[in-house]
């Protein structure tokens, strides 16, 4: 059994192994009043090709994001067609030449870095992470171990595989998983978004339905301490400048932060920005940036983490095509850091036409 | 899992790749297009002014003398002032419901039941109270039980809502022999009849039962549909109604929509008049009875360990999963696998249904019909292993208030 234990320290350090002052932080995090600077109003007159849809289990939240991106763009005056993951998509993007492709694909082929692959194949160029780091940054445990190893904090966990319960039996290794890491538990798919198949496990009773319900999205669970404190969402933006933390979003359920929770309004509460200490914030800002760092992110990133009791901020995962729908969490940062959706989208397809 | 993430997956279900055995979708590609397009293009040139003013709450009076013809072939006598045309039936049932509940009412209905029917008592707050059903269409002993028993509870029991033929989703049509007996027991208890029969003309082997409606005047709203027999694009049903809740109907729907569409009855009227409508009717049979034969063969084939239902008609086969397998949670690997199916969850009130999905064969050709089942076989044989491991057992839905269904334009 692969376990991994964060080292809990109350801030993080930076690649040369300074940590992280608040005031430095800040600094970086105050940057976002600059994201859009005179020369990025400049429309690029190009055509930007939105990737929405795809055969995964969150088709429907990509579809809702690509649209909401294509309005935000063709507002900030620019020509977007939007066309979804299948047979047509290779000859139309030979036909059409678009100057950016912008995947908003979340699960499956849109994350995993494969969409990824092939538009580096077709020269075609893209929004966002490459194929390599998108593959890492997907896998929820190799994104927990680049961070750990980058100096981050995360909640103990372990990788289980179906087929290991079926070796071993599961009642000795649900019952080895809670005398390690005890209870509350979180289970999850190894890959996938949107808290598809994740279960929040209070007593040990629960696990094997939770383990049911995560065997169903994919083969690989992975079961971490869950830690209470505040939920937060950090956005990552890098319009060519180095990347820049949005405000974070603090995230309040009165049940789990589910599916459900995520994409129908009045369930969840959102506070832009967190309602925390400045310096607090600065430090939530730069694990985010970090995060984006040593996982080798492009373009813009979105980063979970749980600011916990002892004021630790533990990394819980990052989403290389966050989630861009009327209630997603990187358009509300955006607007709680003043910026208009349009005009920071577009800086984004322009910083990028620059890379 | 909540409806919401449930709703969500189905967004696959339209994707090509997809074998989708979740919607409720009609096979239009039968009809005759060019000869409907004549009609429609004839209309609008001769009568354009009338089809495209408002109408009459109650309906146009040639489409519902017309409608007279079709309700005739399952034993229905009545007037065209007893026609309340709809916007669909769907329409027909909110209004009934609207005029007839009051919150905490009783709605009696099948179980399990037609999933767009539970929404609209859902949202007017009645509280559905579910009655077995068997092969042979509700139980009358079942029904005549669970009347006692909420009377001497005292409970207000306002309506019986039944789907009688090929029922959506499972699939029986109640007997000849237990519809007098099922409408002498709801009026002894003074429940009223929501008969709901969008499918009593697609019976394979051709026959048609008399409706409820025929075996009784006063105790019976008769709900009719052109969706399944002809298009749902028009969106027109109607409602068959005793003359007392006639009136109330058309206030209501003036009240909702001033009128139904007087452009789609028009064009229903004029392919009433000039197409070969009962011609088309037995293609369709024709078209779903082997649909069914694929689905029903398939089924036998790869999935033995299930049971199900086998229709006469209608488009839907029910079927009870493995033991221990629960039909929501099994729905993210169905997906993986592409084919989609509706959990059992979305026909109850009550949260149950988990150990049951409803199979659609309207929409599919055979042969995608067979590749769907194969998948389905091996997406159960993959959570029946999974369910071996963690020993698991179906639960109850968690949150009944949320509407489980695929959208009406899903295949």
């Amino acid at each position: 059994m692969d376990t991994t234990t964060g080292t809990p320290t109350t801030a993080a350090t930076d690649d040369e192994g300074a940590e992280i002052s608040a005031p430095d932080a800040a600094q970086r995090a105050d940057q976002h009043l600059h994201l859009l600077r005179p020369d990025d109003d400049v429309p690029p007159g190009g055509h930007v090709t939105i990737l929405a849809g795809g055969l995964s289990h969150e088709r429907d939240v990509s579809l809702r994001s690509g649209r909401r991106v294509a309005e935000s763009l063709r507002a900030a005056g620019l020509e977007v067609t939007v066309h979804d993951v299948d047979a047509d998509l290779l000859p139309f993007l030979d036909a059409n030449r678009p100057d950016v492709v912008w995947p908003l694909l979340h699960g499956a082929s849109g994350e995993d870095g494969s969409i990824r692959d092939v538009l580096e194949l077709v020269g075609v160029p893209y929004v966002g992470t490459g194929p390599r780091e998108s593959r890492a940054a997907w896998s929820k445990p190799v994104a927990k171990s680049v961070v750990l190893g980058a100096g981050l904090c995360t909640p103990e966990y372990v990788t289980l595989p179906q087929s290991l319960f079926r070796e071993l039996g599961a009642q000795p290794v649900l019952d080895a998983v809670v005398a390690r890491l005890g209870l509350p538990l979180v289970v999850k798919p190894t890959h996938g978004g949107s808290a598809l198949g994740v279960t929040l496990v209070e007593r040990a009773d629960q696990l094997p339905r939770a383990m049911v319900d995560c065997f169903a999205y994919g083969e690989v669970a992975l079961i971490e301490r869950a830690v209470r404190g505040v939920e937060l969402a950090v956005s990552v933006v890098d319009l060519g400048h180095g990347p820049e933390a949005l405000p974070p979003v603090e995230i309040v359920t009165s049940g789990p932060y589910d599916f459900d929770a995520r994409y129908n309004p009045g369930r969840t509460e959102y506070f832009a920005p967190a309602r925390l200490d400045e310096d607090v914030l600065s430090i939530v800002r730069a694990v985010a940036v970090r995060a984006h760092e040593a996982l080798g992110l492009r373009d813009l990133s979105r980063t979970d983490v749980i600011l916990d009791p002892d004021g630790v901020v533990q990394f819980l995962e990052v989403n290389v095509a966050p989630g861009m729908t009327e209630t997603s969490l990187l358009p509300q940062a955006a607007r709680a850091a003043g910026l208009d959706l349009g005009r920071l989208y577009r800086s984004i397809v322009n910083a990028h036409v620059r890379h | 899992m909540r409806a919401s993430e449930i709703r969500a997956l189905f967004a696959v279900a339209n994707r090509p790749e997809v074998v989708s055995l979740a919607g409720g979708m009609p096979y239009l590609e039968g009809l005759p297009l060019d000869q409907i397009a004549d009609t429609m293009q004839r209309l609008v040139a001769t009568r354009g002014a009338t089809a495209l003013q408002y109408g009459s709450g109650q309906g146009d009076e040639t489409l519902r003398e017309r409608i007279l013809d079709v309700v005739r072939l399952e034993g229905i006598d009545c007037h065209p002032d007893d026609v309340v045309v709809t916007t669909g039936s769907q329409q027909a049932l909110d209004l009934v419901t609207r005029i007839f509940i009051d919150p905490g009412d009783v709605v009696v209905a099948e179980a399990p039941s037609y999933v767009g029917a539970l929404g609209v008592f859902r949202s007017y707050q009645a509280d559905v109270v579910h009655v077995p059903l068997d092969e042979h269409g509700l139980v009358p002993d079942a029904l005549e039980e669970t009347l006692s028993r909420l009377a001497a509870e005292g409970r207000r029991v306002k309506l019986l809502y039944t789907v009688p033929n090929f029922h959506n989703p499972a699939g029986v049509t109640l007997t000849a022999e237990r519809r007098p007996r099922v409408l002498e027991i709801a009026q002894r208890y003074g429940v009223l009849v929501i008969e709901d029969n969008p499918y009593g003309l697609l019976g394979f082997d051709g026959q048609t039962l008399p409706a409820l409606r025929s075996l009784d005047e006063d105790g019976v709203l008769y709900l009719g549909s052109f969706s399944k027999t002809f298009a749902p694009g028009y969106r027109v049903g109607w409602v068959v109604a005793p003359h007392a809740v006639r009136e109330k109907l058309v206030l209501a729907s003036e009240s909702a929509i001033l009128c139904p569409s007087n452009a789609s009855q028009l064009a229903i009227a004029s392919y009433l008049d000039t197409c070969d409508w009962k011609g088309q009717i037995k293609q369709f049979r024709e078209l779903y009875r082997e649909r069914r034969d694929a689905m029903v063969g398939a089924l036998s084939e790869h999935l033995p360990s299930a049971r199900w239902t086998v229709p006469d008609g209608g488009f839907y086969t029910w079927v009870q999963l493995p033991e221990g397998l629960d039909a929501r949670s099994m729905l993210p690997r169905a997906v993986t696998a592409r084919v989609a199916y509706v959990p059992g969850t979305a026909f109850y009130a009550d949260g149950t249904g988990s150990s049951h999905v409803r199979l659609s064969y309207c929409f599919p050709t055979p042969e995608r019909i067979r590749e769907g089942v194969r998948r389905l076989a091996g997406v159960v044989n993959a959570e029946q292993e999974l369910v071996e491991i963690f020993g698991t057992n179906a639960e109850l839905d968690p949150d009944v208030t949320d509407v489980e269904n695929p959208s009406p334009n899903l295949a």
